[in-house]
């Protein structure tokens, strides 16, 4: 099967001296749910900001579904990423219909219904939103959209547990099985069982890339535990 | 609520644990269709292929069989049920002999408690 992103000697330098990401390569095929760990400043962010055309390679490339970071990719992938970029003075429903507006593939019903399914109420303005339920909004847009590639900055990071395992069902309930959900976290332990594949990111390289089942079967193990392991400061 | 899965195990050997204890326990009886994929992805609260891996697995232990396009069933091999119960009996006496080793005991001095137990229980 064709991979829905590759990664082909990627590096991102920000100054003479730093790589972000150093000669990552990597490919992923299309229908599983990856989860992308690592401690911080590993790279996670840097990966996802060039896959969005947000950053630009210092050598390398990235592609997705065989083609550059673009217009084109950017139709068939939903981002969410680590902050809002939503306009504070708009109202949820007035998102709801900038998104459509945007993107060919967003529903705007099923937006509707998992706002109501949160108790978020869309005729209040983002600025009168809490922090987590700002989240929730947001994730809930970019999970209404019909993508082949859905990429989650820290999805679940600062909401409470319920709604947490609402999104989790989100996830499960809304992905198609030729679609690909690559996010990023650090509760490893509430999104284990949901994901097929983890990558472990170190100093802008991937030092593991393997299914959850192979490292439970090889390790004895839990992804969490052995994270832990690999990462101890 | 999700299914209870433990942390350090294979996730699909633990859905095919709980699917065969479903079975044994009633909750589906023999010749029952199983939920789709993504029922049961949602209700266990994992990845759809994970339970796709254990359903697979299930059909080739022949416990489970496939209608090409109204979804899976529970077999309705009646001696097949029984010897799935019976390993699930081994695998438990098995697990407490090794427990009760482990606090010291003979085999022999653990059955003679096992009769004590029984008839107080009686």
């Amino acid at each position: 099967m064709k991979p829905i992103l590759e990664c082909k000697g990627l590096s991102k330098k920000y100054n003479a001296a730093y790589y972000a990401l150093a000669n990552l390569n990597l490919s992923l095929e299309p229908g599983q749910i990856v989860g992308l760990l690592g401690p911080n400043g590993s790279g996670k962010t840097t990966l996802i900001k060039l896959i969005n055309d947000l950053l630009i390679p210092t050598e390398g490339e990235v592609l997705v579904d065989g083609m550059r970071p673009g217009v084109e990719t950017k139709k068939i992938v939903s981002y969410l990423p680590e902050r809002t970029y939503l306009d504070p003075a708009m109202k949820i429903r007035d998102v709801i219909s900038y998104f459509s507006d945007f993107y060919d593939d967003f529903s705007a019903d099923k937006a509707g219904r998992m706002m109501q399914d949160l108790e978020i109420n869309v005729n209040e303005r983002m600025r009168a939103l809490s922090k987590g339920t700002k989240e929730k909004v947001q994730l809930a847009l970019v999970m209404s959209r019909d993508a082949r590639l859905y990429i989650l900055d820290e999805p679940i990071g600062g909401v409470d547990p319920a709604a947490r395992d609402y999104i989790l069902r989100t996830i499960l309930t809304n992905y198609r099985e030729d679609a690909t959900i690559l996010l990023s976290t650090h509760l490893i332990t509430d999104i284990e069982n949901i994901l097929d594949r983890v990558l472990f990111l170190r100093q802008g390289q991937v030092v593991l890339n393997a299914t959850v089942d192979e490292i439970r079967t090889d390790k004895g193990k839990s992804v969490d535990a052995l994270f832990r392991e690999v990462f101890r400061c | 609520m999700p299914w209870d899965l433990d942390n350090d195990r294979p996730i699909y050997l633990q859905l095919m644990e709980r699917i065969q204890q479903d079975i044994i326990s009633g909750v589906y009886s023999p010749g029952d269709k199983l939920p789709s994929v993504r029922d049961l992805a949602v209700e266990a609260a994992v990845n759809p292929n994970t339970i796709q891996k254990a359903l697979s697995e299930l059909e080739r232990s022949g416990l489970v069989y496939a209608q090409r396009t109204s979804g899976r069933f529970i077999t309705e091999d009646e001696q097949m049920l029984r010897e799935m119960k019976k390993e699930q009996a081994s695998r438990h006496i098995h697990d407490f002999f090794e427990k009760m080793r482990s606090l010291g005991f003979r085999d022999e001095e653990t059955l003679a408690l096992i009769e004590e137990a029984v008839k107080e229980e009686q």
